[in-house]
């Protein structure tokens, strides 16, 4: 903790002097300095030669070595392999073969999902010299598809965190205001997408690590239905919560990644037999659209979490992209889900209770951090002392607690009694909906360093977001407006494997919403 | 073949007993104990399942390779790897389930068991806590008849799945204390074992070896381990406690480790139950505590290995990574119909054919042997003809060379051969006696060598007739001895028609044709 305010510092002066710029989402491909864009314009241009996948790959690592000092979302920056996956991609092109949905697309992983030849961390200094001799099952669709990974994301050590602070390496900053937090765990994930270093990301989600830091950077994130991505060579931080989706600019960007990766995988036997639709083929732009897009659709807003608690401008924020989806077509109504409040001492039970068992494997004796001690017991226990942060800890000895002999039946047997209330909640209510509206976060993006000393404010944080992962329900998060320069996440929660029409909603949105168009992005680069 | 020698190494108890009294209280302690206390035997089986791979990834399961060979990244615990139930595991499982006459869950599950140890790679190992796939069973044996026979039933609480741990090697030799350095081979990390649980309902080394036998003929029969105890696939722990005759509460029990095959577990047992009662009477019972006992098998003793202080909290809690397993009445029924005959059900229906118990216990407990046996009955022997020759002749052969039924040349079907011949009259019993080792060694159909050696049966009345005929005249004195009165006589002349046969002759026949000819017809 004795390192922060240096490296707050650090963040502060590189912020740089803001100079207001158009941020168009899905427009501009000309700018020199932010490289944006969509997924498929950029295969528009690899397939008519406007540009190679190298030259795209060269853009956005210039942009990563221009932004990188003042965000520092990357934990590892993959600059040969990237050149070379691209100039696989620029072959496939000359050879006339058939390209993947991702062909040249560049992406930055969490740090926390395997990826062969590339260090994987997690963010714990225990990981530091690991490298994982395997692809996990998503990186590995995502290469077949023709992405180039970029790097990997920094985040909370092993996804447990809210701020990108709980990092064993160093903290990440919110590009838009750069001495606020990205939100976590995936904020290396998110900010690396808000400041356009990458295409788009690949997060974790077990308690709202995907979209409560793409709420906080103003990026599209979405939380898929547990078991649609396959958690092999997923980093376990609590298995039955944990799932692995995408971060991008925009939904239909979202939908590319979604697909390319969705799907049952022998190697995950918690991944479903689903089958995986075509996640854009009903995503229209705004000039197919007519003026009720939406009519027939039923949303309701969660009551509880436009209360007590909330910031003003994020309800503000929340009621304005209700008012707007009822201008769509869309029914929206008020909903209760009585189990709500429960969630989050459900989830701190039983996240921490898996945790405590999945960290066991880093011990020292196969691979990561060793500590060489007197005796077995001691360089187990230097090994963990000196390999994990204080977060970690702090949810190795709650889960520890709750597994106890004694103690099972009042935290982790209930706590799974309250997940299975809050899970009949929400199938009860989106019986009579489509999908369910709340806001992602009580806040907008606090400053660095403002909760670090206060774990449970920050848990207090993750209140809308953990029910979504303890029902094991997809949800998207869509930006919505600003409050005070800060960007709002709209969140939409859909039944199982419901994604398709969560993506069509978003997107309809994100079409028609033209506050959010004309949102200001600070300028990252320092200037020269 | 290997008879069970086993039980003869019951006579060692009363020497364990001796043992005691000398080693532990000056009184006489096999003076009575026995009539005086009971013993409480509960035993903890562990089977490693011969699957072709490992329980949870597609490693192969093998013994012997060189080390950290067989091993990918979900047996050694790398970040992100996941489990993948083995379909076989499962089935092995529902198999001896059935075969132990347990009741299959339709839904459980894997639970994690949490500990810390080098040769653990995730820090836990899968494993079923508070719903194993079988439970509530029992097995049925049938005690050597040396030891004054009967039959048992013992209970069986569960059986459940579990995935083995790695090898820790120590440097500078097999102990931990003193070795400078500690490797571990994670080639048995996932290996699947199914873990079988008894009733306390044992009260005899005996009965305990008895039962750890069935429990390794069941497998083996089933073909879901080689239950080889040397190898450590299959590995016994013992709790046993004592306590006056008479009483319901338990005594303090013990577990005793560290035996590698069924003799060494009788007489571990039996130790313990010997030094338990010798404390007992003494009035020392507080020296009995709950601990862990290791059996050495060259000083014929147990030594405390470790006191257990409390018991370990493993924090079980649901595995999440696996789905709940679940079985359907169809599944089952497959299963069902696919097992084969199992020990007992063989014993039954050898001992409903008229054999004895003690052709029935070698014949039927061996699986070499039984599948040797029921080859030569299908071949059309008749039951007690071919018992006859597997517990005599063939016996003693196998016994002489040292080998096993495996080893032998003869085919099974060959001795259904040699007992027909014998019993349509080709052959005399004595030739069959003759050409067996012949046949036990080389092979070879029996008709062939017996038409090969010229050893036919001599069976034409005319032929018989003309040896008689040789034989009287070649002896007219104890001919005339005969008439006179000397009837014992006649076996004289048929050992001399035998004789003079080469040992061919019809028997019966030459009988009736000497008798004939001696009284003068």
């Amino acid at each position: 903790m004795a390192q922060r305010p240096q490296l707050l510092k650090k963040c502060l002066e590189a912020q740089p002097v803001f100079q207001k710029r158009c941020r168009a989402m899905a427009t501009s491909a000309s700018n020199a300095d932010v490289t944006t864009g969509s997924i498929k314009q950029l295969q528009g241009d690899l397939r008519s030669g406007a540009r190679s996948a190298v030259e795209v790959a060269k853009e956005y690592l210039e942009r990563v070595a221009k932004t990188e000092p003042s965000v520092r979302s990357f934990l590892h920056v993959a600059e040969e392999s990237a050149l070379e996956q691209a100039a696989a991609i620029d072959r496939a092109i000359e050879g006339g073969k058939a390209l993947g949905p991702l062909a040249g697309v560049p992406i930055g992983v969490k740090d926390n999902i395997c990826t062969k030849g590339l260090p994987s961390t997690g963010g714990s200094r225990i990981l530091e010299n690991f490298t994982p001799p395997y692809d996990a099952t998503a990186i590995a669709r995502l290469k077949a598809a023709g992405a180039v990974i970029i790097g990997k994301m920094n985040c909370d050590e092993f996804g447990m965190g809210s701020s990108t602070e709980n990092s064993g390496y160093h903290i990440t900053a919110n590009p838009w205001d750069l001495t606020r937090v990205p939100g976590g765990s995936s904020g290396g994930s998110a900010a690396g997408v808000a400041a356009g270093q990458v295409m788009a990301s690949l997060g974790s989600d077990t308690g709202g690590s995907i979209r409560q830091p793409a709420s906080f950077c103003g990026v599209v994130g979405l939380k898929p239905t547990y078991g649609l991505v396959s958690r092999y060579g997923l980093m376990a931080y609590a298995s039955s919560l944990d799932c692995i989706g995408p971060l991008a600019n925009s939904v239909e960007d979202a939908a590319i990644v979604l697909g390319a990766m969705a799907g049952h995988d022998e190697a995950d036997s918690t991944s479903e037999k689903q089958k995986v639709p075509d996640y854009t083929a009903n995503l229209r732009p705004a000039s197919e659209l007519d003026s009720r897009p939406l009519a027939g659709v039923r949303l309701g807003l969660i009551s509880e979490t436009m209360g007590e608690g909330v910031d003003p401008g994020v309800v503000t924020a929340i009621q304005a992209a209700a008012a707007h989806y009822e201008q769509l077509g869309a029914v929206v109504e008020e909903v209760s889900l009585p189990s709500f409040r429960q969630g989050l001492p459900a989830y701190y039970v039983l996240a921490p209770s898996e945790a405590s068992s999945n960290l066991s494997r880093y011990d020292g004796v196969r691979y990561g951090l060793r500590v060489e001690g007197d005796e077995l017991t001691s360089m187990y226990g230097k090994t963990r002392d000196q390999g994990f942060g204080a977060e970690v800890k702090r949810r190795i000895l709650m889960g520890t607690y709750a597994l106890s002999a004694g103690y099972y039946d009042a935290f982790y047997k209930r706590a799974q009694q309250v997940r299975t209330l809050i899970q009949r909640d929400f199938q009860s209510v989106l019986s009579k909906y489509d999908a369910l509206l709340s806001p992602t976060v009580p806040t907008t993006a606090y400053q660095i360093g403002e909760k670090t000393e206060d774990p449970l404010s920050m848990y207090v944080g993750d209140i809308m977001t953990v029910n979504v992962n303890l029902a094991g329900l997809p949800a998207l998060v869509v930006p919505c407006g600003l409050d005070q320069g800060l960007p709002v996440g709209l969140q939409l929660v859909g039944p199982a494997f419901g994604e398709a029409e969560l993506l069509r909603l978003g997107h309809v949105f994100e079409q028609t919403n033209s506050t959010w168009r004309n949102a200001d992005l600070p300028e990252l680069v320092v200037a020269r | 073949m290997k008879l069970p020698g086993m039980h003869a190494q019951g006579v060692r108890r009363g020497q364990a007993l001796k043992a005691v009294a000398e080693g532990l209280t000056a009184q006489d302690a096999s003076a009575g104990l026995e009539e005086k206390y009971e013993a409480v035997i509960g035993i903890e089986t562990h089977v490693q399942l011969n699957t072709a791979t490992k329980a949870f990834c597609r490693c192969r399961s093998q013994y012997g390779a060189e080390p950290n060979t067989n091993v990918c990244p979900v047996c050694m615990g790398l970040p992100g790897a996941l489990p993948v139930l083995n379909a076989r595991v499962l089935e092995s499982a529902v198999k001896l389930g059935l075969a132990l006459h347990c009741t299959i869950a339709p839904r459980s599950k894997f639970d994690r068991k949490q500990y810390f140890y080098p040769d653990l790679p995730k820090g836990y190992q899968i494993s079923q806590f508070d719903i194993p796939v079988a439970q509530s069973g029992w097995v049925e044996v049938d005690l050597p008849v040396e030891f004054g026979g009967g039959r048992r039933r013992f209970g069986v609480t569960r059986a459940h799945l579990e995935e083995d741990a790695g090898k820790s090697v120590h440097g500078g030799g097999g102990r931990l204390s003193g070795s400078g350095f500690s490797q571990v081979d994670l080639n048995r990390a996932g290996v699947p074992l199914i873990e079988i649980v008894s009733d306390p309902d044992m009260r005899t080394g005996l009965e305990a070896a008895e039962y750890g036998a069935e429990i390794q003929r069941i497998v083996r029969y089933l073909g879901i381990s080689n239950g080889n105890m040397a190898e450590g696939s299959m590995r016994c722990d013992v709790n046993v406690s004592v306590r006056p005759r008479g009483r319901e509460r338990f005594g303090t029990k013990v577990e005793i480790k560290n035996m590698n095959s069924f003799s060494a577990m009788q007489r571990a047992i039996d130790f313990e139950i010997a030094r338990q009662s010798a404390l007992l009477e003494a009035g020392k019972d507080g020296e009995i505590v709950l601990e862990t006992r290791l059996w050495e098998e060259g000083a014929q003793r147990t030594i405390s290995m470790r006191v257990k202080e409390g018991l370990a909290d493993y924090r079980y809690f649901p595995e999440p990574d696996l789905p709940e397993i679940e079985l359907t009445a169809d599944y089952l029924e497959d299963v069902r119909a696919s097992l084969p005959e199992l020990p007992d059900e063989k014993r039954r229906r050898y001992a409903a054919a008229g054999l004895s118990m003690q052709d029935v216990l070698v014949l039927a407990n061996n699986s070499d042997v039984a599948a040797y046996f029921e080859r030569v009955l299908g071949a059309g022997a008749d039951i007690k003809a071919a018992a006859n020759w597997m517990m005599g002749d063939i016996t003693k052969y196998c016994k002489a060379e040292k080998i096993l039924i495996t080893d032998v040349a003869m085919a099974p079907e060959t001795l259904a051969e040699l007992i027909a011949l014998i019993g349509d009259g080709t052959i005399s019993g004595k030739i069959g006696k003759e050409i067996l080792p012949d046949l036990l060694k080389e092979g070879g159909g029996a008709k062939q060598l017996v038409e090969k050696k010229g050893l036919l049966q001599i069976s034409d009345d005319s032929a018989v007739e003309a040896l008689v005929d040789e034989v009287l005249a070649a002896h007219p004195k104890e001919l005339e001895l005969f008439r006179g009165g000397k009837k014992k006589l006649q076996g004289f002349f048929t050992g001399q028609v035998m004789k003079k046969s080469g040992g061919r002759v019809n028997p019966a026949l030459m009988q009736k044709v000497l008798a004939a000819k001696l009284n003068g017809q």
